[in-house]
This record gives C-alpha cells, sequence and structure tokens, in this order.
C-alpha cells in the first residue's frame, strides 16, 4: 500500500481515493459521477504521455486531464 | 391541464423518453422568465391534456452551471402535478444521490429506470418494489429506446395524475450535497440493488482498446469521418438525382401547362422564382436525410465523447477543451443548437472562445451549396475529396481562430468527460432523431427561403425594362458596386448577390443562384459550369465557408454572450478571415495554374 497520485497510475492499477485537494465546482461535478474519498478507482488508459486519463470508477467511466488526476490522491491496492 | 417536468442526469436517454413518449409532436418553447427554450409537448393521459416539459439534464443541486440553475429557476416558479425523473440503471449508485436532492422537493415524483436492457446485460439488478416503498416515489422500469415497459408506464401516470392537484415548491429547500447523502446512496444500494462486482472484460472494453488506441485513435477517427462523407456521396447522389428528376418532370408536365395563363411576369416568378428556387433546395433533402442518420450513429453509439477524449490534448493547446470539439461536431448540423451547447462550460472566457469558432463549422446549410457546386464542377471521384478538403478548412479556421486568441480568453476550466459504454442505435431512433432534425432544417430554410426567393427575383428582374439579371437590373447595379471587394477573390456579380442573401441563411444561396440565372436545376448546374471555373468555384465555397454563418447565428451569439460588442467582433473577424483567406488561395491558386 503506497499513496500517490491518480495521475500516476499505471493502466490496470486501481487505488483507493483519500483526498480530493480540487476547486470546489470540480469537486461537485466528480461526486456527481460517483468520484469520492473511500472508493476504488480504476487507471484504464491515457492518451499520449500528456494527454487525459481514462478511469473507471463503479460501474461510470469518466476522462479527466492530468492536472486535475495530479490533485487526486489514492493509495494503490492492486 | 396538467403539467409534467422531466429530469434527469445527463446521458440517462432522457430526450430519448421524451421523444418517445410525445412522438413528433415536441415543440420548442419560450418561457416566460427562463433565458433558453425549453422541449414541450401536449398529450392526452386518460382524459386530461398534459403538458410535458423535457428540463436541461443536471447532475446536481443547488446548480453551479447554466443548466442546473435553469432547472432551479423552473421549479421555483411553475406549478407542477408531477416529476418524473429519468435514471440510467447501469449507473444507479451515482444517480440516487440526484434523486435523493429531488425528493426533498415533495413534490409528486416518478421514476423512470431507464436502459433496463442495458442494466440486464451488464447484471445489475434492481429491487424496483423495495427501492420504491424506501424511497416513497412510484417508480417503473423502462428501456427508451427499445420501448419496453410503455405500458406500465402509462398505467402509473394516469393513476398519479388522477388525484393530482398542481403545486408550486414553497422556495427551494436547502439541498443536502452528494457527499452528505452518500451513507443513505450506499444503504439503499446495498438493501435493493444487486451490482456486479468486477466488470468482466466486455466488448466495450475491447473496442476502447481498438478505437482508443493511443497512436491509432486519431487515424480511425478520421478514417470514419472520410467514410461517413464517401457513404453520403454514393447513396444520396443516386437520390438526389432522382429527386430533381421527379421536380422538372412535374414543373413540366402539370405545372407549366396549367399557368399558362397568368401573366408573364407572375408565370416567371411563379415558376422560374418560387418553383425552381424552392425545388433546387428540395433536390438537398435526401443528402441531409443521410447526414443526419450517419450522425446519429456516431452519437448514439457512444463514439462522439471517445472522439472528444481523443481530441482533448489537441483542443488544450489551443485554450478549449474535448466539449468544445464536441460542439463544433454538432455545429456540422447545426450552429445555433451547437452554440446554445456551450452552457455547460462554466468559465465565460472559454465559453466565449468557444462561440467564436463554433460558426466556422460547416453546417448543413451550407453543406448544401457545396454539394451543388462540387456536383457542378468537379468530377464524381474528386468530390469526396474536395468536401473533405472543406471540412478541413472548416477545422483549420476555428481551430486557428482558437490559437489566435487563446489568450484574451485565457482560462484554466477543469474538464471531465463521461464516457458511455458503446451503444447499438436502434433503426427506429435514427430515423426519428434524423425525421426531427431535417424538419428543423426544413422549417428554417422555409422561414427564409421564400421571401428570401421572392426579393432575388425582384431584384434581379426589375427595373422590368432591363434583361433579367443582366447589369442594368437593381442586382446587377449591385453587383457592381461590389466589384472591388470581391474581384481580388474570383467571385463574379451573380454570385456576389448569391452571397448577399447567403448572410439571411445558406440555404437561400442555392435557390437565389436558381433565379439568378432563370434556370431550373438542370440547366443552372450546366450554365455555372460554362461560367465559372474551378478556382472561381472554390474560392466561392471557401467564403461561403468561412464568413457569417447566418441570421439566426448571429441572433444567437448575441443572446448567448449576452455581449453586442463580441457579436460584432465575431462577425468582423468571420468576413476578414473569409476575405484574407479567399484573396490567397484565389491569387495564388490563378498563379500557379497560369
Amino acid at each position: 500500500m503506497s499513496s500517490t497520485s491518480l495521475a500516476q497510475l499505471k493502466p490496470g492499477q486501481i487505488g483507493i481515493i483519500t483526498n480530493l485537494d480540487i476547486e470546489e465546482g470540480l469537486y461537485r461535478r466528480l461526486l456527481a459521477t460517483g468520484v469520492r474519498i473511500g472508493k476504488p478507482i480504476e487507471m484504464l488508459r491515457s492518451i499520449f504521455s500528456h494527454g487525459p486519463l481514462h478511469v473507471r470508477i463503479g460501474m461510470t467511466e469518466i476522462m479527466l486531464r492530468r492536472t486535475e488526476a495530479q490533485n487526486i490522491k489514492v493509495t494503490i491496492t492492486s | 391541464m396538467k403539467r409534467v417536468a422531466l429530469l434527469g442526469m445527463p446521458n440517462t436517454g432522457k430526450s430519448t423518453f421524451f421523444n418517445r413518449i410525445t412522438g413528433a409532436s415536441a415543440r420548442v418553447g419560450n418561457w416566460p422568465g427562463m433565458t433558453v427554450e425549453l422541449m414541450t409537448a401536449k398529450l392526452l393521459i386518460g382524459s386530461s391534456m398534459v403538458e410535458f416539459i423535457d428540463l436541461p439534464g443536471i447532475y446536481d443541486l443547488p446548480g453551479l452551471s447554466e443548466d442546473e440553475k435553469v432547472v432551479e429557476r423552473f421549479l421555483e416558479t411553475m406549478p407542477l402535478d408531477l416529476l418524473i425523473v429519468v435514471v440510467n440503471t447501469t449507473q444507479i449508485e451515482r444517480q440516487l444521490g440526484l434523486l435523493l436532492q429531488l425528493r426533498q422537493l415533495q413534490l409528486p415524483t416518478l421514476v423512470v429506470l431507464n436502459m433496463a436492457d442495458e442494466a440486464q446485460q451488464f447484471g445489475v439488478k434492481v429491487d424496483i418494489e423495495r427501492l420504491s416503498k424506501s424511497l416513497g416515489m412510484s417508480m417503473v422500469s423502462i428501456s427508451a429506446k427499445y420501448g419496453q415497459g410503455y405500458p406500465a408506464f402509462y398505467q402509473e401516470i394516469q393513476k398519479l395524475l388522477a388525484d393530482s392537484t398542481a403545486s408550486t415548491v414553497q422556495g427551494l429547500p436547502h439541498f443536502l450535497s452528494h457527499e452528505e447523502l452518500a451513507p443513505q446512496v450506499d444503504a439503499l444500494i446495498k438493501q435493493s440493488v444487486e451490482v456486479p462486482l468486477q466488470l468482466s472484460p466486455t466488448l466495450t472494453h475491447k473496442l476502447d482498446r481498438i478505437f482508443l488506441h493511443h497512436w491509432l485513435g486519431l487515424p480511425i477517427f478520421f478514417f470514419i469521418m472520410y467514410l461517413l462523407f464517401q457513404g453520403i456521396f454514393l447513396l444520396g447522389t443516386p437520390l438526389q438525382d432522382g429527386m430533381e428528376w421527379i421536380l422538372t418532370a412535374f414543373k413540366e408536365t402539370y405545372l407549366a401547362p396549367l399557368l399558362m395563363d397568368l401573366p408573364k411576369p407572375l408565370q416567371g416568378l411563379l415558376l422560374d422564382g418560387i418553383y425552381d428556387g424552392v425545388g433546387t433546395v428540395a433536390t438537398f433533402i435526401p443528402m441531409i436525410l443521410l447526414f443526419f442518420l450517419f450522425m446519429t450513429v456516431v452519437e448514439d453509439s457512444g463514439y462522439l465523447s471517445r472522439a472528444a477524449f481523443l481530441m482533448d490534448v489537441l483542443m488544450s493547446k489551443m485554450g478549449l477543451d474535448g466539449r468544445s470539439f464536441v460542439m463544433i461536431l454538432m455545429g456540422f448540423g447545426c450552429n445555433v443548437p451547437a452554440l446554445m451547447g456551450t452552457r455547460v462550460m462554466q468559465s465565460r472566457r472559454l465559453r466565449l472562445l468557444s462561440m467564436l469558432v463554433i460558426p466556422f463549422a460547416l453546417c448543413s446549410a451550407r453543406l448544401q451549396v457545396f454539394l451543388f457546386f462540387i456536383a457542378t464542377l468537379f468530377k464524381p471521384e474528386q468530390a469526396p475529396l474536395v468536401l473533405l478538403s472543406l471540412y478541413i478548412a472548416s477545422f483549420a479556421a476555428a481551430f486557428g481562430t482558437a490559437y489566435l486568441f487563446k489568450g484574451r480568453f485565457a482560462n484554466s476550466e477543469p474538464f471531465i468527460l463521461e464516457i458511455p459504454p458503446y451503444r447499438l442505435p436502434t433503426l427506429r431512433h435514427m430515423f426519428l432523431r434524423s425525421w426531427l432534425e431535417l424538419q428543423h432544417f426544413i422549417g428554417r430554410a422555409s422561414n427564409f427561403i421564400v421571401v428570401g426567393v421572392i426579393l432575388v427575383w425582384v431584384l434581379t428582374h426589375f427595373p422590368p425594362a432591363a434583361d433579367p439579371a443582366s447589369a442594368e437590373t437593381l442586382a446587377g447595379r449591385l453587383g457592381h458596386f461590389l466589384a472591388p471587394i470581391f474581384e481580388p477573390i474570383g467571385i463574379g456579380a451573380q454570385l456576389v448577390i448569391a452571397l448577399m442573401f447567403g448572410f439571411v441563411a445558406k440555404e437561400i444561396v442555392v435557390g437565389a443562384l436558381a433565379v439568378i440565372y432563370g434556370l431550373d436545376n438542370s440547366h443552372l448546374t450546366q450554365a455555372i459550369a460554362q461560367q465559372v471555373d474551378w478556382i472561381q468555384a472554390y474560392s466561392f465555397m471557401l467564403f461561403t465557408l468561412l464568413y457569417s454563418p447566418c441570421l439566426s447565428t448571429v441572433a444567437t451569439i448575441r443572446q448567448e454572450s449576452q455581449n453586442l460588442r463580441f457579436t460584432i467582433f465575431s462577425l468582423l473577424w468571420s468576413f476578414g478571415l473569409a476575405w484574407v483567406v479567399c484573396f490567397i488561395f484565389y491569387q495564388s491558386a490563378r498563379w500557379l495554374v497560369r
């Protein structure tokens, strides 16, 4: 179990969200898509090395940019 | 009359559901006190007339986005008999939050669990009876797309409406946040929903491995777009020829003999003016229908979100994001809804920058002008490539504009986007959507076209002593007056008149040409092929693509930006860009070909 940011996960890795250090508006939108502390989040892929990320949380898949993903802290479980 | 409002998150199939229950009777309506237009329809349910209102999709209450504020204002001010909340069953665990927030309104509510078919595929099972009891809300399960579960829905809504009285919310409650509601949601899910723990690598994941491949993804996207245009031409051209044949035959066999006895000028106005003008535009109906059929497939299949995902890297370099890209693609249908779609953006600068570039999207009205010129002046095997080049020019103008102005509209709006599972579009929905879009196209066109065509006819036939469309007519003089501007870019006097009318609506352009030349479609093609060469035609097409889209678009920009200076700036920029691009193209092409 090691703590890192969502942007650092490799495809196929799952992390448990420990901290959401993001501004209010985005925070609420993420909550609405099911992203919240304590939930497992799986990295599916990224487009190019600096491109956006494709992640899965529960049954929902979302894409987000690396800048935002860096502020979502996770502990890696697998 | 009873009033029912439809609510739900985006991507729940709410609009599909709305279209299903209201059929083609839906209309866009203005609402007092609302800044936006909402789709409404009146239906007979049981023994009472019921008005259905489709509210914008929202994630959360209280709202931060424009759409969420619209919903709040609506709920606050309009008396309602019933609230219908559409829920995507496959994502029920995160949609319950909104449902619980809406429960705080204490309005009679019917929950529609949509996408029952997909939920079954994914192995999501909902104990409807139990959940309904825990929530204290009526609940039905349907598949909006496949039309399953509707009898139960109608039964339930009749029961609920039978003893309802319209009530307004007495001041909005203090909505609990999704976080505060989380324990409640978890409890409800545990109690009445069965969700598979780990998704097996379904078809969606296999497809994504190809379509979202980190370097194959973009080439595949452009290849799909290319196939789309090939398909439109391949299927559309014979249909268009058939349509043209029918219209000409009808004119010659029935209409002309019928109008024989009318005075000559009136005969001319009716036959060469209105009939030819409107008829020429009508021949494009099959092409436009095909375009929307294909676009519906791209959109419904879930591929569009993935395209936004792929393009975000590129878009972020231009101060935009993947959503702006989706709006531009939507603008290929019509710029107006695409401009309204920018409401999802919270940063004003990002919104304005998107609104500045959307009008460069090659909309279906402009498409029709290009199809006409391409068919007239290019070989059939060149046609799809010429059209593709115009689409590339459209993107280039949009991206270039964004790149130039990104500094002025700098923003740091975060970007997240839902990636829905791939879905098979159903034929029924494809045709219904395309039919609605086509109706909008014809509606917009017919608003302007008859008036426009008559005006063109007057301009090209007055004073009566002059030969029609000659230099002595009003149109000829106007064209002569504007010649110093348009000669350097290879656009002759007759085409200038068409462009002037194109400012009102691009739907008029081809009709106007038919009137200016006084010929029906088939003869018009020959006349233009003789008088205009391909360089002039391409310059004309470039100008048509880039200069101001149409009056409705300008009005929408004004309304959405609430800023006259921005609107004027956007107009001047597109005119300037159009002229400069055409000048460079025309002069260098002339120099090269010489």
